[in-house]
Formats: C-alpha cells, structure tokens, sequence
C-alpha cells in the first residue's frame, strides 16, 4: 500500500511532500479544551445552571440550618459549606459531563469526531481541560459564599492545602470519568437529564451533603461509601473544619488514607469503565 | 483496471439487521479521480454501504478496500485520507462557522487553508456566524467544509443536498465538480435521478440490497432504455403511440401516409427515470409509458 497517490487530474496532490506527521494527542487535547470552554461558557444558562445550583443549595441549607453542633466546635452551617464544595465539584464534572455528553452522542457530534483522524484520548483531554476550568470556578464561588457568610475558615498551613489539593485532583478525575461512563447509559439526548441527576441526587442525600452524615443511618451511609462523593466530602471537611468536627465521622477521624484510596480506586475503575463502555454513536445508530 | 487504480473496491458485500437482509451480496469498483454515483430508492441500502466504506458499521460479509485499506481497520492515517458528508449532520451550534473550520483543520496531517474551503463552499459571509445562526442549506455546505478540510483523496456523500432548493442544489453541484477537478474521488449516495445524472461519471443503481446496474448514466440508458416512442395524431385527432426498435421507419411509413406534417410528432427515448424505476421494480409498465 502507498500513501502517495496520483490522480487523473491530481497535479496538486501528485506534487505534495511525503505524508506529514499526524498532529499529536496532547497538543490536540489542549486545542479540544479551549473550543470546549468557549462553548461552554456560550450556553449562558447551562453556565447558571451549573454555577448556581451547588451555590443555592448552599444558602437555603446552611440558612436554615446555623445552629452549633454539639461536641463538635463547628455549625452546621460549616458543615455544609465543606461538604458543598464536594457537591460542586460532582456537579461540574459528572453532572455536566454526563449530560453534555450524551447530547452530544444524540445531536451526532461525536459521530462526526469520530469520522476524523482526531485521536479519541484528545476528545478525553478536552473533556478533563473543560472539567477542570469550570471546577475550580465553582470551587473559588463556594469558597467566596462560604467564607463570606457561613463562617468557613480557609486552612493556612500549607500542609492542609495539599491536602484540599490532592482531594479536589481525585475527586474530579473520578467523578469526571463516572460521568463519561454514565453519559453512555440514556438512549436519547432527552432523557440524559433525569438519568444523570436522579443519582447525583441521591448520592447527595446519603454521602453527608444535604442531610449531616452523624444522622444518617449507617446503612445509607455504607452505601455511599462505595462511591467517590462521600470521600470527598469527608477531605473537605478535614480540610475546612476544625479537628475537633472529626467525632462527627463515621470513623471518629479524617482517614485521609482511606480518602485517597477511594478516590485513586475510582479514577482506575473510572477510566476501564469509560474505555470498556464509551461509544462514538447512540443507540439508535447501532 | 487494475486494483491499483481503484479507490474503493467491494466484492460480496452483505449485511443483516436482524431479520433484514440491507445489502445482499453487493459489488462495487470506484475508480480514482471519477466521481460515483450510488442511486436507489430508500431502503435500498445506500446509507449501509456508504457507513460501511466510512468504517462506521460492521459487514456481515464480503471484502472491502477504501485507498488500499480495510475500512474496519483504517486507522488514523487512513481516516486522515478521507471525507466524510454524513446524511444527518450537526456541528457544534455555539461555534462560528470559521472557528469550526479551523478547529477541525487541526486534526488532519496536510489540510487545505480554512479560509479558502470557507469560500469554496462559499460561507465568507457567514464566517463569523454562530452554527446555530445558519440555515438548512448554509449548514449543509458547513458539513461539506468540514469533509474537504483534510484534502482528502476520497470524499463520500450520503444524500447531500435532501432539503435543499434548486438554487442551492445548483451551487452545491458545482463545489462538487470543482473538488473532481482537483482530483478528489467522490461517492455520493442519492435518490435525485437528474443530480446523478447531472454529476456522476458512472453510477451503480441500487434495489432490496442488490447492484441492478453500474456504468455511465448514457450507457445505463442505452442498454436498460429498451425502445423509443413515436407519438403521433390521427386526422381525426385521437393520440396515438407505438413502441419500436426503428423509430426511423416508423415515421417514414407515417410520412407516407400523412400528406405534409405529421400532427404531433415527437419521439422519446426512455428517460434515466423511466430506466431508474424500471431498474428498481418500482413501474411495471412500459418504459416510454412511465414519462407520460
């Protein structure tokens, strides 16, 4: 086989150099998440949508919820500002992954990308760059409300912003992967809503988020344990509250170790989940 | 011809949906450089064998070779070679069409300048247009743009001027022959009789997943044409016609038998749309009938 070719009339072609280099995966990746950031930030209400969700469930729980939390030194107020930046960063990364993907699976989108010499892991990237820009967005909004009106204090110790560092790193990863693997699952572009949310929704009410994780029963809470945002909301709260919060965990402390672990187990499981499932074209186009 | 000189080259291709047999046992030779035309009603399988030769869908049998290769197993190098026209297309709506072009630039080795393919399909206007601000047409050439962007050798169409009006289906004849003249092999898949005619160097028709006839569209009609028509009045004015292998003495017994002009005369030749529906089971009757 030659990849030169000469045609009837291809005097252009016949005279081209020898075939160029493909343009790589990392570069194009980078290329992939500028154009996914502009597009995102073109659809205003999914823009509001995303940013505001987390930032209202924030004010309307930790409004009504403000009293001390008994032997703990903190509010619940704190309480909910840490978990809700756990909430946040799901929210912009599997939330808005899950969905925005299986648009794009319907709409025929990634058909077309598919159709090109683009390599997939430069799709993968761009999703990641985009991921990771409008979380930590989020992250800065809910740190402003937090600290601005429910008392929460940013860590000084450079020690600890490692640590809200590393979780928010897994975290995303993680729950950005679910979220590509989850994207696979609605059969149309309708229904990816529901099918995304419903989860997301559940997750929140039994990992500690809307409802404090010292009055959730231990079942629920072993459930939630199985998935990352129980974990991430335990580090934030590591990292946000003052040690003595810590008799509040399931476990009487932080158990960063076991954070890590979770999270790391989820960006692996993530990933094999997302190459063993992802698909270019949706159901109805076989 | 030799394999060599054949872009796309198909031989017992079949393809089942469940109980549905879409292609069953189809043959294609696609030279380079000629632009194919792939004609058939719908249903016919068109659109599977175009996925097939784009490397989208899975055969059931038969062998398949796209620029030499398998398109199963193409590749990015290989994908890099061709344009894809989808049937259905969508490009990202909250982009302008000069972004888009350019973004898709990117992926390929050697691409073509995406301000002259934004003028070859003739979008400087709308350059700086959000997708979704375009209409049908302007979209569609969008979707052209966006195939030829990699100066591919080989550019396949499914359907790609359904939804357009005459005026835009002109111009859209006319990109396609400027992108044949620059050497581009072109498959096109269509269901409009006088836009095959109008654009293919050959054509195959195709019917219930089978090849029914292949060649240049003078050809097709000349050997499934069958016979011409002569129409004529009698005195009286009642119409009359009569089907013959030698039109020529039949009108010379008319002459004959008219004193001077011969009231209505006119002889037809089966149209590539009499031959078309003929072709596809879709007209029982006599050819010359079908026109009428």
């Amino acid at each position: 086989m030659t990849t030169t070719t000469t045609t009837s009339s291809g005097i252009r072609r016949a005279a081209g150099p020898a075939p160029a280099r493909l343009p790589g995966a990392w570069t194009l990746g980078l290329h992939r998440g500028a154009l996914e950031l502009r597009q995102f930030f073109r659809q205003r209400e999914q823009v509001v949508f995303t940013f505001a969700f987390p930032v209202v469930f924030l004010a309307l729980f930790a409004s009504i919820f403000r009293d001390d939390v008994r032997g703990a030194g903190v509010t619940a107020s704190q309480l909910y500002a840490a978990a809700m930046i756990a909430s946040g960063v799901m929210s912009t990364s599997f939330q808005s992954l899950g969905v925005s993907i299986a648009l794009e699976r319907d709409e025929k989108v990634l058909r077309r990308l598919g159709g090109t010499p683009m390599p997939p892991a430069a799709y993968f990237l761009g999703k990641l760059w985009l991921v990771l820009v409008s979380g930590i967005a989020e992250t800065v909004l809910l740190l402003a409300v937090g600290t601005a009106c429910f008392d929460l204090e940013l860590p000084t110790g450079a020690a600890t912003w490692f640590t809200f560092t590393w979780v928010f790193a897994l975290g995303l990863t993680g729950c950005a992967l679910l979220g590509i693997a989850i994207s696979s699952v609605p059969r149309s572009g309708k229904s990816a809503t529901s099918v995304v949310v419903l989860p997301f929704l559940v997750l929140q009410f039994i990992s500690g988020v809307f409802i404090s994780i010292d009055t959730l029963p231990d079942w629920m809470l072993n459930v939630g344990a199985l998935f990352p945002l129980k974990w991430m909301c335990q580090g934030f709260r590591g990292v946000f509250l003052p040690e003595s919060a810590a008799v509040l965990e399931q476990a009487g402390s932080w158990e960063y170790g076991r954070i890590a672990l979770v999270l790391g187990a989820w960006c692996v499981g993530g990933l094999v989940l997302c190459l063993l499932t992802f698909r270019w074209k949706s159901h109805r186009d076989g | 011809m030799g394999m060599a000189d054949e872009a796309v080259r198909v031989r017992g291709l079949c393809k089942r949906y469940g109980a549905v047999t879409a292609l069953d046992g189809v043959d294609l030779g696609i030279r380079r450089g000629e632009v194919f035309g792939i004609l058939g009603p719908n249903g016919a399988g068109k659109s599977t064998t175009v996925e097939i030769l784009q490397g989208h869908r899975s055969r059931d049998a038969g062998e398949v070779t796209v620029l030499g290769r398998d398109p199963a197993s193409g590749g990015r190098r290989w994908r890099s070679r061709i344009g894809i026209v989808w049937q259905d297309e969508s490009a990202p709506a909250e982009l302008t069409v000069r972004e888009t072009v350019r973004h898709f630039a990117r992926y390929y080795p050697r691409s073509r300048d995406p301000e002259e393919v934004v003028g070859l399909v003739g979008l400087e206007d709308k350059a700086g247009s959000r997708i979704k601000a375009l209409s049908g047409g302007q979209r569609r050439r969008l979707d052209v743009a966006l195939g030829v962007i990699g100066d591919p050798e080989l550019l396949l169409l499914d359907e790609p001027t359904t939804g357009f009006d005459p005026a835009a289906r002109r111009q859209f004849w006319e990109l396609i022959r400027r992108l044949a003249d620059e050497g581009t092999t072109i498959v096109l898949t269509t269901h409009y009789l006088d836009e095959a005619e109008a654009l293919s160097d050959r054509l195959a028709v195709i019917a219930t997943g089978k090849v029914v006839a292949e060649g240049a569209p003078a050809e097709l009609r000349e050997r499934h044409g069958g016979r011409a028509t002569v129409h004529w009045r009698e005195t009286g004015g009642g119409a009359r016609h009569q089907e013959t292998e030698t039109p020529t003495r039949t009108v010379a017994e008319l002459m004959r038998r008219f004193d001077g002009e011969i009231p209505g005369l006119r002889i037809s030749r089966p149209t590539l749309e009499d031959v078309y529906l003929r072709l596809t089971g879709q007209l029982d009757e006599q050819p010359g009938e079908a026109a009428r």
